[in-house]
């Protein structure tokens, strides 16, 4: 039994579980000098369809500077059916996300969404762990969320270069969470540190579930540690996409299925995969 | 009351909008009535299981994208047990798009796709992506003739050739295709091109080339199926960087009969609903109550042959 239910049947004339709308903007403010926090005023019936470690498919504005022609795919950072908002956590590195950047409050931005296969909590996972770096932290604090909505029990391992990159952790610890910061500053976020911690969550009993993304070397080290205690895990990850629907394949990844590697893709059989089916890149 | 079906080859459409292949699938009924489209045109299937190729298979450029997808695909079976049935639910005409590496492979899949469901064959005479040296059957008049000709033999549905840009005989190609017993020309696929990252000096794509698509493909697109429509007595659908309904609408005063839009749904998986609205309204707007009153209607004086199939720029 999974929390989340994909919607795989609907009626052809009216459901559409997936819409593209031009979106308010409420506000775009740094959070710090990387990172900007993007809030949407949405629809409660949007809001109400999104679920953790799903994205949306945004569609940049053209400003005088850059001019991205593709969407781009973001994950959900938050969704608020009560105050109606849907939240977007972005590091600015490149065309799409600079001219995000620029959005300012009363602006409009179409999205296209909500997309992709959102993580699961199935019943037996009682203490949850989440271990991921940078922005990866945005895609994991939906999960963190739901957690604390289904009364889970939740280690977070946030990882960053410095204490000042450590996104979502006073958000994580709103919710309850249990928080581990590892920065490289404090030579405290090696593999090998990160095992131990990991270790002595499975031994005490903290560690029925894994859940991360986007990092190589947090992927390889959660698969050993997964295999070694038969412990499931989750992983969201990213490529590069043009329609977000699954109908270009152009966002392919290799895993690995009974024992064969597969062409899937991100934007539909994922962004979230089984964590022992990913392969490192 | 404005009129917007459109007869391509005795099958008959309620507009003249359908998505290009490759770029829809049964994922975007998700997004609305897939029944508001003029005709389903499925992505190119070939016989046996395809990966694709290698990524990135998408990159950007200014106003434009190129991809190189590699028609990965689940092969004959899993389209027959699955993709027909869904496109099944819908009265709208289902279009397939066919490829194959040698012209019997290709009449051979043609006749085991003619089955029950399927309206019209499109066929992908045109990748630039698979076949050996880049070379698509459709890039000569005598390997089109050649490959139209099995394909005719193999199958009574309606027969689609889609073309290719990537070629220096477009009116030659047409009246090929048209000779080998096509019903239709689609027209056309993308142009064959490159994009490399200054910093890497890597191409940006995994194939190394690409087909070019979008906005920038436009006026090339344009041209050729102007060029085929007054080279051919067979119907032209247009593709290529098709948006809005004025798009549309050039394709159709060019002499094509009905268009296909594909980017486009990328950047809004809405787009062509979208267009067909708009284009009611331009037709309301600007009284003109059926397609025949546009198709073909360009106001081009009486120029000579030699102008009209011209091959290269002035």
């Amino acid at each position: 039994m999974t929390v989340f239910e994909q919607t795989d049947s609907f009626d052809r004339k009216s459901d559409y579980p997936i819409s593209e709308l031009d979106l308010l903007v409420k506000s775009n403010e740094p959070v710090n000098h990387e990172y900007r926090q993007l809030i949407l005023a949405a629809p409660a019936d949007l809001l109400d369809r999104c679920r953790a470690g799903q994205f949306f498919h945004l569609l940049c504005p053209q400003t005088a500077d850059h001019r991205p022609f593709l969407r781009r795919p973001m994950s959900i950072y938050g969704f608020y059916p009560q105050s109606g908002e849907l939240h977007f956590l972005f590091k600015v590195t490149g065309t799409g996300t600079r001219a995000l950047a620029t959005l300012q409050p009363g602006d409009r931005l179409s999205v296209a969404g909500p997309l992709g296969k959102p993580f699961e909590i199935e019943d037996s996972w009682q203490h949850l762990v989440l271990v991921a770096r940078g922005v990866g932290l945005a895609t994991l604090a939906p999960l963190a969320l739901e957690a604390h909505r289904l009364d889970r029990k939740l280690t977070a391992i946030c990882s960053a270069r410095h204490r000042d990159y450590l996104l979502s952790i006073d958000y994580f610890k709103d919710l309850g969470a249990d928080v581990i910061a590892i920065t490289d500053a404090e030579g405290t976020s090696d593999v090998d540190h990160l095992e131990r911690l990991l270790e002595d969550l499975v031994q005490q009993g903290k560690a029925d579930v894994f859940y991360t993304c986007g990092s190589n070397r947090i992927l390889t080290l959660l698969k050993k540690i997964g295999k070694r205690h038969s412990i499931p895990g989750q992983i969201a990850l990213e490529q590069q996409m043009a329609c977000g629907l699954g109908m270009c394949h152009c966002c392919v990844r290799p895993f690995e299925q009974n024992g064969q590697i597969v062409n899937l893709r991100v934007c539909r059989e994922g962004p979230v995969f089984d964590l022992q089916a990913a392969l490192a890149w | 009351m404005v009129d917007l079906s459109v007869d391509i080859g005795g099958l008959k459409l309620i507009n003249p909008i359908m998505p290009a292949s490759g770029t829809f699938s049964e994922e975007l009924a998700e997004v609305f009535d897939l029944e508001r489209l003029g005709a389903h045109v499925t992505k190119t299937i070939t016989r046996d299981w395809r990966n694709g190729n290698p990524t990135p298979r998408v990159c950007e450029i200014s106003g434009s994208m190129l991809n190189s997808i590699g028609i990965p695909s689940k092969g004959i079976q899993a389209f027959l047990e699955n993709t027909i049935p869904f496109y099944r639910q819908y009265a709208a005409p289902l279009v397939v798009s066919i490829s194959g590496n040698t012209a019997d492979e290709f009449a051979a899949l043609c006749a085991d796709i003619s089955v029950d469901g399927v309206d019209a064959i499109e066929v992908n005479i045109s990748c630039p992506n698979i076949e050996e040296d880049g070379k698509a059957y459709a890039i000569r008049p005598s390997t089109t003739y050649e490959v139209m000709r099995k394909l005719r033999k193999a199958t009574d549905l309606p027969l689609w050739a889609k073309l290719t840009p990537n070629t220096g005989e477009t009116p030659e190609v047409a009246r090929a295709a048209e000779e080998g017993g096509a019903d239709a020309l689609v027209v056309a696929n993308t142009i064959l091109s490159m994009a490399i990252d200054i910093d890497s000096r890597k191409p940006r794509l995994g194939n190394l080339m690409g087909g070019l698509s979008g906005p920038c493909l436009k006026p090339i697109s344009l041209r050729m199926a102007y060029q085929c429509a007054k080279a051919t007595n067979i119907p032209v659908i247009g593709c290529g960087g098709v948006s809005t309904a004025e798009d549309v609408i050039e394709y159709l005063i060019a002499g094509a009969s009905a268009v296909q839009v594909g980017t486009a749904s990328f950047l809004n998986p809405t787009a062509m609903i979208r267009i067909v609205d708009e284009l009611v309204a331009w037709m309301v707007r600007n009284d003109v109550s059926s397609m025949d009153e546009l198709i073909g209607s360009i106001n081009d004086g009486e120029q000579s042959e030699g102008l009209v199939f011209m091959e290269s720029a002035p």
